[in-house]
């Protein structure tokens, strides 16, 4: 079992996980994953690792389906079923000295240990973070620490400026010129991120998070059309180059199960009455 | 000479609805019936004909005296999981191909009695003490399926302090992902490998090889003497087709996974979910498509149809389960060849086929299915590719010296890898096959394993 050690509300939908896993952060380097099942008749849900020490992995989560609520309401001392990693492929850290980080709500989690990574070696690292409202912006202390410059966004404009984080990236590459950008965030984010960046000639990586099952490659559940050929996000990612991806047909393949998502939220309500 | 004995069965109109077992195994006056028509041959072909070699006319023999333990030790002793492998193997085409009986009557059901010692044994919690002499050498086996079961129980009767790694939540590898529960049980499989944990083998869940730890860590941290890799052909082959990726097409290791370990069949007690809807398609004509299949039409699916490209008599499934899956309404769909695959708004609306004709012989002694000009565009609401697998690449990946073939394939010169120390069997060697021919290479892999940390000092 995997236990909870501890756990950090960063807003009403987000928590934050330490989890004790020595075998799973033994070999985690930045953009490993970990797939994870609250109990015993769970889902295998993906998580980014945001950050690792010898004895524990950091995860962080936000509540929007099923399993995600249900991981929610495990506390401190409460131990997860099952949780297996480090997955995935490490996030290639090129040598460039200049980065445009770009965070969207939960995106801001995986991003993290990238931009760190690029910090580390010594490059420049700018970040556009933005987030439905300021409750939602997630690890600005963390950013602040390893980010050069950072521009904040709202949708509500209740910090930063109001508008989405494809405004304020326009404004800003205006009268600046990057190597390459990172962005994570909703797919719908980031597909206009890509299509913003290519008009910059400006090359953009993406992380990808689909439904996955086994998370080894087994399955097929995770693949994603680049150029046409198929990719296993699991086993091929899960970073891949922006430019290439069909994001319409990941956006579809994602609500797949939106229905069933529904009835098992339904239980979720009735449990707690 | 009287009649081979019928396995009883669910009936097929109730059964394909549920989950429960179809074929129900013999009683004991079935089991002694069958077991008098064995001729105890002086020179056996059915040993030979075994990937596991196992003493059947002595089994056999036993059942026919009513020692049943002693029949069930004969068999344990070369085959640790004789109750699914009762359920599994392709007995028609190795043990029960052979016999003689065969050539005049129809063969022994020699499979049916397998199942029933294990079962027995099974019920009866019959299992004989075995004896390890420890020898404190440790051993790693990666993978928990067919391939590294038999490798672990092997060198473990040698000795050896045996460990099993296992990249999913729960042990069995495709006889818990891939095998439905109404052809073999998830029960019977659990019982089989706790026997295995008795023997003293440690198994270790959620560690994948070549990501959790590497084979270097293995040797150099953990101090393993050995390496075995059994960790099977967990990688599905694509159609290659327009419209692979639209909603509603699943690879049939998915779609089965889903069903099989992750019980999206109970959904939603079970929080994994599956979608099946009117009419389903399944590409291919191996147990794996026949399986998915049969699981399509349990989960709700009015039509169901096997769409292969070539015909009846060149379907590489086991016999027993085309019968199966016929009695259940599973409609058979020949000489057809997806080419494309049509949808709307990304959901999978229709297969567009190509009709195929019957060549000469190729190099598998079937003829060779031949495009003609004909198309035929089918309705469908899913479509399952079920047309193989190859090999898992996670741990090539991280060892480089690992050399595979173009196939992904680990290349071995008996068992032994290119690494030292390193062996290999099952289907990542061979590619997709069956669970006795993975445990046949598990069992000759152990040996080597043996030879070769003898030779060291």
């Amino acid at each position: 079992m995997y236990e909870i050690i501890n756990k950090k509300k960063l807003n009403n939908d987000v928590d934050l996980m330490v989890i004790h896993a020595p075998l799973v952060a033994k070999n985690t380097l930045p953009g490993n994953f970990v797939i994870i099942r609250v109990n015993s008749s769970g889902e295998r849900i993906p998580l980014t690792i945001v950050e690792n020490d010898k004895e524990t992995i950091t995860i962080i989560s936000q509540k929007v389906g099923f399993t995600t609520k249900l991981l929610g309401e495990m506390k401190i001392g409460d131990s997860l079923e099952d949780v297996v990693g480090p997955l995935g492929l490490k996030a290639e850290i090129k040598r460039v000295n200049k980065v445009i980080g770009i965070a969207g709500g939960v995106g801001a989690a995986p991003l993290y240990p990238q931009l760190k990574a690029y910090h580390d070696q010594g490059t420049i690292v700018d970040l556009v973070i933005g987030a439905q409202n300021k409750e939602h912006l997630l690890l600005l202390d963390k950013f602040e620490k390893i980010v050069d410059n950072i521009y904040i966004c709202t949708d509500d404009g209740s910090l930063g400026t109001k508008g989405f984080v494809t405004n304020a990236l326009d404004n800003l590459l205006k009268y600046n010129s990057y190597d390459l950008a990172i962005a994570i965030g909703p797919l719908i984010m980031m597909k206009n991120v890509v299509e913003l960046n290519k008009k910059h000639q400006l090359k953009t990586y993406v992380s990808l998070n689909p439904i996955m099952i086994d998370g080894t490659g087994m399955c097929g559940n995770c693949r994603v059309s680049i150029n046409g050929k198929t990719y296993f996000a699991c086993v091929d990612g899960p970073d891949f180059p922006g430019e290439g991806i069909d994001f319409d047909e990941l956006i579809h393949r994602q609500t797949y199960y939106k229905k069933e998502e529904h009835i098992c939220n339904l239980r979720l309500g009735k449990k707690d009455d | 000479m009287i009649n081979r004995t019928k396995m009883p069965e669910l009936d097929p109109l109730l059964r394909n609805k549920i989950f429960e077992e179809v074929a129900k195994g013999f009683d004991i006056s079935q089991v002694k019936i069958e077991a008098s028509r064995c001729l105890d041959c002086k020179n056996p072909r059915c040993v030979n004909a075994c990937p596991v070699n196992i003493d059947i006319p002595k089994f056999i023999r036993l059942i026919v005296e009513e020692k049943y333990q002693e029949a069930y030790c004969t068999v344990y002793q070369d085959n640790i999981l004789p109750a699914v492998c009762g359920r599994v193997c392709p007995q028609e085409k190795q043990c029960e191909g052979a016999c003689v009986l065969g050539i005049k009557y129809e063969p022994v059901a020699i499979g049916a009695l397998e199942r029933f010692l294990g079962d027995y044994s099974l019920k009866n919690n019959y299992l004989k003490n075995e004896e390890i002499i420890e020898n404190h050498k440790k051993v790693a086996i990666i993978g928990s399926g067919p391939a590294g079961l038999a490798c672990a129980a092997t060198t473990r009767r040698m000795g050896y302090s045996v460990e099993v790694y296992e990249a999913l939540h729960e042990f069995g590898g495709v006889l818990k992902y891939g095998i439905p529960e109404f052809r073999l049980p998830k029960a019977i499989v659990d019982t089989e490998i706790l026997r295995l944990e008795k023997l003293g083998i440690v198994f270790h869940k959620n560690v994948i090889i070549g990501k959790t730890l590497t084979i270097n860590q293995l040797f150099k941290e953990y101090d393993y003497k050995a390496v075995f890799i059994g960790s099977g052909a967990g990688l599905p082959s694509s159609l290659g087709i327009k419209g692979e990726n639209l909603n509603g097409v699943y690879y049939a290791n998915e779609f089965l996974t889903r069903v099989n370990l992750m019980k999206a069949n109970n959904f939603p007690n079970s929080a994994t979910p599956i979608k099946v809807g009117e009419t389903v398609a399944v590409v291919g004509g191996g147990n794996v498509a026949i399986d998915a299949a049969r699981t399509a039409k349990r989960l709700g699916a009015k039509n169901v149809y096997i769409v292969y490209r070539r015909n009846m008599e060149a379907l590489p499934a086991r016999l027993e389960e085309i019968h199966h899956a016929i009695a259940e309404g599973i409609e058979f769909k020949l000489l057809l060849n997806p080419v494309e695959i049509i949808g709307f708004d990304y959901e999978i609306k229709q297969i567009k086929c190509q009709v195929m004709k019957l060549g000469k012989k190729d190099e598998s002694g079937r003829q060779r299915p031949i495009p003609t000009d004909d198309f035929e565009t089918i309705d469908v609401n899913n479509l399952i590719v079920a047309i193989g697998q190859s090999p898992n690449p996670i741990i090539k990946k991280t060892t480089p010296d690992l050399i595979v073939d173009d196939w992904g394939r680990i290349i071995v010169n008996n068992y032994q890898t290119s690494i030292p120390g390193v062996f290999a069997g099952g289907d990542i060697v061979t590619g997709a096959a069956t669970v006795i021919l993975a445990m046949g290479a598990g069992k000759e892999a152990a040996k080597r394993i043996n030879d070769y940390i003898l030779t060291l000092k």
